[in-house]
This record gives C-alpha cells, sequence and structure tokens, in this order.
C-alpha cells in the first residue's frame, strides 16, 4: 500500500506532497526533510530503495527534482518505480516537456489530476 | 500596500490576485521570514473575502488557499467554504471545492460528515463529470458512516455505461471495503461482470477490489476461486498481445494489471492445489515471453516469482523460479540485484540446492559498494555455507571481512565463526580460521569466541606447539585486539613450555627466550588497551608461567609476581564481576590440570632454595594450586584438594609470603565467630598494604549438617567512627554436606584507628525453622585495627 507520494526538489523544498495516511502537519515537514535527506545522500551507484524506519522508500531523480514513494512491504518494488516513471511520462504529455516550474505553479490542478490516476490499482 | 524588496505589481486588488501571481510571489520570497509574511497577508485578505461572502471568486480565494496549506500552513478556516463550493451548481466551484474537502475535510474534523448530503445529491445526477468528482473525494477521505449511507448509490453506479463512471465506482467501492468490510456482501456480486470488462482501468480495480475483499473474508475467498480461469485469460491475452498503443509501457502491455493479476493469483492459489494447478502453465508463458530488457518487463518477472513461490507450484517452476532470480543477480542494475537478494533469502530454507547454483553469483555481490546490497549478499552467503563448500566460501568471507564496513563486520564474523563450527573438516583448520577471523576483526567478535577458542584449542592435544606458536607471533605483532589477546596469554600460559621448546614441525622454528615472553606478557598488563579482563589472563599467564619455567629468573619473576598479585588483590576488589566471569571459564581438560600439579611441586624446590622467614611450603603450594584452581575454574581432576578456599585475599596473603621478598605485611589469622547446628561462620581478615585505614574482612558460611540453608541474609554492625559497606553476597543458600560455601565481603574504614567492635545479625531457614541470630564478634585480633 502507498503510504504517501512527495515530490522534492535537491534544496528540499516540497513540491507537492499526497498522503495515504492521516499525518499531523508538522509531522509532515519532519518526514520529508528527513525522506529527503537520505534520498540526497545516496550515490549513483546505490540501487534506489531504501529501507526508512517501517516503510520502504523507492525514489528516482529527475534533474534536481526527487520523485519519492513511500510504501509498505506489500508492494512489488520495481512496479512501483515503473509507476513514478508512467507518471512523469503522463505530466511530460500534459504539459508538454514538464519542468519543475510546471510542477510547482500548477500544484492545484496537478492535485486533481494526481488524485484521480492514483486510484488506479493503488490506493 | 507591499512590503518592500517584491517587484511591483499593477493589481486591482490583492482579493483577486489569481493563484498564479500568488505562487509566483511565494517563490519571489528570498527568506523563510518573508515567506511567511506574504502568506500571513494573503490569508488575511482570503478570511476578509470569506467574511464577506464573494461568490464569484470564492473559487480562486479557495485555491489559493490550498496552495499555502499544501506549503505546510494551517488553513482550516477554509472548510465551511468548500463546503458552500460543492453544494454550488457550477463546476468551477465543485471542483475547487471537492479539491478542498479531500485536502482539509479528512475524518477528523467536524464538518466531515456535512458533505456526505452533496455527495449524494451529485451521486444521483448523472453528469459525469461530476459523479467523477464525488466518487473521487469519497474515495479519499469517506469515513465509515459516510461509506454505509453511500454504498448503495456505488453499488448503482458500478453497472453505468459509462466507463468512466464505472472505473472511479470500482474504486470507490475498494475504499469503502476497507473502512467497512461488511460492506462486502453488497459488492461482491457485481465483481464477475466488471471482470468481462474492456477497461484496463475497471479490470485494475476490480483486481484490487477482489484482492481486497479475498483478504478480508475466507468466504470471499472461496467465491473468487472460481474466477481463476477467468483471471488466467486475461492476463494470457495481454501476455500474447503485440503491441498495443494504449496499454504498452515499454514492449509490455500493461504491467501494471499484469502485476496486480498475478498478486490476486497468488492470494487465490495459496494452500489451494486446484487453482494452482490451473496457473502453472500461464505462470511458465509469463516467464518466458516477458521481455526483460526494460525495467517494466523485470517488474512483471519480479511478481510471477514471488508468485511461483507462494503458491503450491510443481517442482520445475520452482527451479525456473530461482533460475529467473539468479539471472536478475547478473544483471547490472542494482536495484534488481537488490530484489533477486531479497527474494532468494526467503528462499534458500525451502529450494536450498536450486540457490546453491547461484552461490558465485551471490559471492560477487558482497563486494558491491552499496551497503544494502552487500548486507543481503553477505546473510544469503551465510546461509548457502555446506560441508562441501565451506573451506572455499571461508576463504572468501575472510576476505570480504577485511575490508568491509564496520557495522557488517560484526555479522561476518560471527556468521564465520559458527560456519566453521558446524563444518569444519579438520581443528588445524578450525583453528587456523578462528585466528584469522581474531586478527582481522577481533573487537567485533561475539564474547564467547574466546571461549570457543580456548576450549577448542584445549581439546586438541597434537596441536597445542602449533598453535601456542602461532598465538604467540600474531599477539607479538598486535596487542589491541583484546580476543586474540585474551586467547593468545591463556594459551602461552598454558602452554609455554612448548613454546620455548624450539621445535615443531607444523611453522617454521621460532626461537623465543624466557624474557621475550614474560616482556611480552609484561606490555599487555600494561597497555592501556587492555581491558581488565586481559589483564586478568596476563596475570594467570604470569602466575602460571613462573611455575613452569626454569632458570635463575626465578627471582625477579618472584618480585615481579608479588607486585602483580597486589595489583591483582585490587583488581579483584574493583572487578567482581570479572573474578565471577574467571571462575566460569570453561574447565581444563585432564591434562592440563595434571601439568598443573607437577609443575607446582618444582615451585616447591625453588622455593627452598631461597632465605627467607621460615614459612611452611607446604600449604604455600597449596595455596597456589588453589589460586590456579580458582583462576582456571572448577578443573574436573579429582588430584586437587577440596574445598577451595573461595577467599582471594586469604590466597593472595599466603602468594605474598614467597619468599626473597620484601616483607610483606603479616596474614591476620581467621577467626570462627559462630557455630550452630553444622552452620559455620568465619571471619577472614585483609589490610591492604597501600590503604592503612581499610580494613577488608569476609565472611565465610560453610554447612557441614544434613539439611541446606536457605534464605541467609548477614547483616553488619559497627561503631559510629567506622564506616562500613557491606558488598553483595556471593549467593543466599549454603548448600548442605559441605557444599559450596558463601562468601561475604564487608569494607571498613576506620579513620581513627580505634578499636574494632562488630556486631553480626543473622537470619536464615534451616531445617525448615527461620533462626535469627544477633552476637557481637569477640576477640578480634588486634592487627585488624591497628
Amino acid at each position: 500500500m502507498i503510504k504517501f507520494f512527495l515530490m522534492v526538489n535537491k534544496q528540499g523544498q516540497t513540491r507537492l506532497s499526497k498522503y495515504y495516511e492521516h499525518v499531523e502537519i508538522n509531522k509532515r515537514t519532519l518526514l520529508e526533510t528527513e525522506v529527503i535527506k537520505s534520498c540526497l545522500s545516496r550515490s549513483n551507484e546505490q540501487c534506489s530503495f531504501i529501507e526508512y524506519k517501517d516503510f520502504k522508500l523507492i525514489y528516482r531523480q529527475y534533474a534536481a527534482l526527487f520523485i519519492v514513494v513511500g510504501v509498505n512491504d506489500t508492494e512489488n518494488e520495481m512496479a512501483i518505480y515503473e509507476f513514478i516513471h508512467n507518471f512523469v511520462e503522463v505530466l511530460d504529455d500534459y504539459f508538454s516537456r514538464v519542468s519543475e516550474l510546471d510542477v510547482s505553479f500548477f500544484s492545484a490542478v496537478n492535485q486533481v489530476f494526481h488524485s484521480t490516476w492514483q486510484r488506479t490499482g493503488w490506493s | 500596500m507591499r512590503s518592500g524588496g517584491l517587484l511591483p505589481r499593477m493589481v486591482a486588488s490583492s482579493s483577486s490576485l489569481k493563484l498564479q501571481d500568488l505562487i509566483q510571489e511565494i517563490r519571489e520570497a528570498k527568506t523563510q521570514a518573508q515567506e511567511r509574511e506574504v502568506i500571513q497577508k494573503e490569508c488575511a485578505h482570503i478570511r476578509a473575502s470569506f467574511r464577506d461572502g464573494d461568490p464569484l471568486h470564492r473559487h480562486r480565494q479557495l485555491a489559493k488557499l490550498l496552495y499555502v496549506h499544501l506549503l505546510g500552513y494551517p488553513a482550516h478556516f477554509g472548510q465551511m467554504e468548500c463546503l458552500k463550493l460543492i453544494a454550488s451548481p457550477r463546476f468551477t466551484d465543485k471542483r475547487v471545492g471537492y479539491l478542498g474537502a479531500m485536502l482539509l475535510l479528512d475524518e477528523r474534523q467536524d464538518a466531515h460528515l456535512l458533505i456526505t448530503n452533496s455527495i449524494k445529491n451529485d451521486l444521483s445526477q448523472g453528469i459525469q463529470a461530476v459523479q467523477g468528482l464525488a466518487l473521487c473525494t469519497l474515495s479519499a477521505t469517506g469515513s465509515a458512516e459516510m461509506c454505509r449511507d453511500l454504498a448503495t448509490e456505488v453499488e448503482k453506479l458500478l453497472l453505468q455505461p459509462s466507463a468512466y463512471v464505472r472505473k472511479k465506482a470500482v474504486l470507490t467501492a475498494v475504499h469503502m471495503i476497507r473502512k467497512v468490510p461488511e460492506l462486502s456482501d453488497i459488492f461482491l456480486p457485481p465483481c464477475a461482470q466488471l471482470l468481462h470488462d474492456d477497461h484496463h482501468g475497471i479490470l485494475l480495480g476490480t483486481t484490487t477490489l477482489i484482492t481486497e475483499l479475498c483478504e478480508r473474508s475466507p468466504a470471499a475467498l472461496k467465491h473468487f476461486r472460481k474466477m481463476v480461469p477467468q483471471l488466467v485469460h486475461i492476463l494470457r491475452t495481454l501476455v500474447t498481445t503485440g503491441y498495443s498503443k494504449e496499454h504498452s509501457i515499454s514492449g509490455v502491455s500493461d504491467p501494471f494489471l499484469q502485476v496486480q493479476i498475478l498478486r490476486l493469483l497468488r492470494i487465490l492459489g495459496r494452500n489451494h492445489e486446484e487453482s494452482s494447478e490451473t496457473m502453472n502453465d500461464l505462470l511458465a508463458q509469463v516467464a518466458t515471453n516477458t521481455d526483460t530488457s526494460r525495467n517494466a518487463g523485470n517488474a512483471v518477472l519480479f511478481e510471477t516469482v514471488l508468485t511461483i513461490m507462494d503458491i503450491r507450484s510443481a517442482a520445475g517452476l520452482r527451479v525456473l523460479a530461482v533460475n529467473i532470480l539468479g539471472r536478475f543477480l547478473l544483471n547490472t542494475d542494482r536495484n534488481i540485484r537488490y530484489v533477486a537478494l531479497t527474494s532468494l533469502l526467503r528462499l534458500v530454507q525451502s529450494d536450498h540446492s536450486a540457490v546453491q547454483r547461484h552461490r558465485p553469483t551471490v559471492v560477487e555481490c558482497l563486494w558491491e559498494p552499496d551497503g544494502s546490497l552487500s548486507r543481503r549478499a553477505l546473510e544469503l552467503s551465510l546461509a548457502l555455507v555446506n560441508s562441501s563448500n565451506v573451506q572455499a566460501m571461508t576463504q572468501e568471507l575472510q576476505g570480504f571481512l577485511e575490508s568491509c564496513p564496520p557495522d557488517l563486520q560484526a555479522d561476518c564474523a560471527s556468521g564465520i565463526l559458527l560456519a566453521a563450527e558446524r563444518f569444519a573438516p579438520t581443528k588445524r583448520w578450525h583453528i587456523d580460521t578462528t585466528l584469522r577471523v581474531l586478527t582481522t576483526a577481533g573487537t567485533h567478535v561475539r564474547d564467547d569466541a574466546v571461549a570457543n577458542l580456548t576450549q577448542l584449542i584445549g581439546g586438541a592435544q597434537e596441536l597445542h606447539a602449533y598453535s601456542v606458536r602461532r598465538l604467540y607471533s600474531a599477539l607479538a605483532e598486535d596487542i589491541s585486539q583484546q580476543p586474540l589477546v585474551q586467547v593468545a596469554t591463556w594459551c602461552i600460559g598454558e602452554y609455554g613450555d612448548l613454546l620455548l621448546e624450539g621445535s615443531c614441525e607444523e611453522t617454521e622454528p621460532l626461537q623465543v627466550e624466557e624474557e621475550e615472553v614474560l616482556a611480552l606478557l609484561e606490555r599487555v598488563l600494561q597497555s592501556h588497551m587492555s581491558l581488565p579482563a586481559t589483564r586478568g589472563y596476563a596475570l594467570t599467564a604470569l602466575v602460571k608461567l613462573s611455575t613452569r619455567l626454569r632458570g635463575d629468573n626465578k627471582s625477579c619473576l618472584d618480585v615481579e609476581l608479588q607486585q602483580r598479585a597486589v595489583e591483582y588483590n585490587t583488581l579483584f576488589r574493583k572487578y567482581d564481576h570479572m573474578r565471577a566471569a574467571i571462575l566460569e571459564k570453561i574447565p581444563l581438560v585432564e591434562r592440563g590440570g595434571s601439568q598443573v600439579d607437577e609443575e607446582a611441586k618444582e615451585s616447591k624446590e625453588t622455593a627452598q632454595l631461597s632465605e627467607a622467614a621460615p614459612v611452611p611450603t607446604e600449604p604455600q603450594a597449596s595455596k597456589l594450586l588453589d589460586l590456579l584452581d580458582l583462576l582456571d575454574g572448577p578443573s574436573g581432576d579429582a588430584q586437587h584438594p577440596p574445598p577451595l578456599d573461595p577467599t582471594p585475599g586469604g590466597a593472595l596473603i599466603h602468594l605474598l609470603n614467597l619468599p626473597c621478598a620484601p616483607p610483606p605485611p603479616a596474614p591476620i589469622p581467621n577467626l570462627k565467630v559462630f557455630e550452630r547446628e553444622g552452620l559455620q561462620l568465619d571471619l577472614s581478615f585483609v589490610r591492604p598494604p597501600g590503604t592503612p585505614t581499610l580494613l577488608l574482612i569476609t565472611v565465610t558460611a560453610t554447612n557441614t549438617s544434613g539439611g541446606d540453608v536457605t534464605h541467609f541474609i548477614c547483616q553488619a554492625a559497627v561503631p559510629k567512627s567506622f564506616q562500613l559497606q557491606l558488598q553483595a553476597p556471593s549467593g543466599d543458600t549454603v548448600p548442605a554436606q559441605g557444599g559450596l560455601p558463601m562468601t561475604q565481603l564487608l569494607r571498613i574504614l576506620n579513620p581513627k584507628k580505634a578499636p574494632l567492635r562488630l556486631k553480626l545479625r543473622l537470619t536464615y531457614n534451616h531445617f525448615g525453622q527461620s533462626v535469627q541470630e544477633i552476637f557481637e564478634v569477640n576477640n578480634l585480633p588486634v592487627e585488624a585495627w591497628q
């Protein structure tokens, strides 16, 4: 089950966050900083799956933007990895060559879009 | 009015600021404080606008508020606005309203239930987009009551003609099942029909719905087993279809649906022969047909492997699964290796031989720079060690041990030692391996490694000379690894004579002089890196050597010993726990014990050579023996005189009496203070030379009667000018028939050197009666306080 979906840039600013379980607002920022810290400290040679507390983090880097998905252990990590890429491809089509700027500006639209798409299969 | 630092902007009023402009402003803020300022200002405007109730721009305000919420600022005052917007007939309003509801109105808010009615109305309206919005919100934040209320509505929508609505309805159903499992009766019947749908989104949703239903109720599980053929058919179509523009990802047709179906098949086939059989062919087909050059294909393959592992599959299929995992291991992509290693770890118990074939690849993965991969590779390698490959594997693992990061070293070291213990072909190889591990990673091994090694060496008679030589050279190089030092000093102490002999056919000849050995032991003692336990070992070794070495170094050895013995004394006081640890050491093999005996007799003669006060040598030798016994633990050798005198203070006092010494303090005689029905209490006194005001009394309770003495408590009282400290007794039971006596240590500080008076109070159970005795100790020797 997906627990959360984050798009965070290298400076630690959250561009998009969606939580599928209730997390307090102040805990969210903490979670996001920790997660981005562990992702930033990985080198190119390491694999994209990290064990963090009781989730697994699956992350993908696109230029300066990290997309991180937190799941529990019933998920197929590689399928999620593929899903992240699929999502980026859809965004790319929608915004025609999407960039971080698009993501931050159209975040509200992004939300709607995201929540409908997200509901396919993974909840 | 804008605060300074922002670009001047031509806007009519901030209340009609568009979302994009707000975002622009926020991005331009250079510091956190500035951003907060901008946002607070904007929130104030938004609040004012909400109060005014401007319907035209409400949605814009709410959109801005939502963005602000996304950044982490509180936005609860927008909740009522969401409700208003949802109720409005305009689609733009509804859209933002529902979005706001999803973000702001989760279950914990009071206003949550108020949207139920709006949702109900929207669901029955018939406009797809609106229905879609309502369903979406319901599936995101529906509470249990809401779900119960609206379940029937959603069920109706499941069979609507519009695929868009059907899809959303299915997803909402999934959410509802999660919240309220009892609703499964409502959602069970439509599933069969939904599975025949063409639209992949619906199929995906239905599969998830069925998965949820099966996980929550065994009855549903049975019901859905009938659908296995249908699922198999769907999957087969997916796999065998050629390129389909709508669904293809990197050459694989809708991998997400495939994965989901495989997962459902796994649940349905678990522990069920018939379903598993139906799936066998399909799984083989998927495994062979999927294109593995891209991640999507690998994801499907991985899920297939997981399914094969879980259901009752044919043996051939399992081997296929393991081979696929092996292929994954060879892949350069680290993600794939990671999942492969994790899965193999799960498989190694059940399909051991199949996994063995991939052993070389697994061993290669040990050298991965990625920590999580090398850890898994290590676990897997350790699980794969068996009697035929133990030597090669240990070689590899030791190489790894030398270069691996510290957090893995402990696991690796203990793993190697465990494997060596189970599968060692020869004792010599075992000793070699353990030695190598200790040299490389000595600080990380478990505590019983030392004990195991000493037992091993002790047990292998023919290898004594060999081991002592090797340990000596290892020690000479490096005295920082504590376990190694401990074992080496023990060994040198035990077999020092073999070391000095000079010849041994298994290693190169090593000429070692006595002084070298002693110098080495001295270094160990004085090194600040040595733990108290290590110093204990070194002292023991010195003492043992003193009985074994011949020659005229005897005198200086004795001087050294006495200095050391005082140190030893204080050590024992300070580190009582160490004493217990040393006492519990594995008993020496008999041969070792008898060696001690022989050498002790030798020491008797050398003791007579030197001038001194006439001290009887017999009790000395026996005390020496006792000391050695004390340190080596209860030995099985019957030659040793029973019972052991457990007071190290007493024995060491006599050790201090060895001839040709600087005049030692005269020993204070023991005192028997209490005797009743076989229970006897003795006091022995020690005045440590360094502290003239300190007196250490050891209370010893012995029981020669036929019944045990239990719940024994001894308390003491002294005059006010004294300071008394009672240390913990060795136990509270004194076994009958001369069993192990109980001891307790009393520390008395006597700064004024006043005459000592001592009162003792005893409580215990003996022969079924509880006894209490209070008495004053008379006839305390004068030397106790002077």
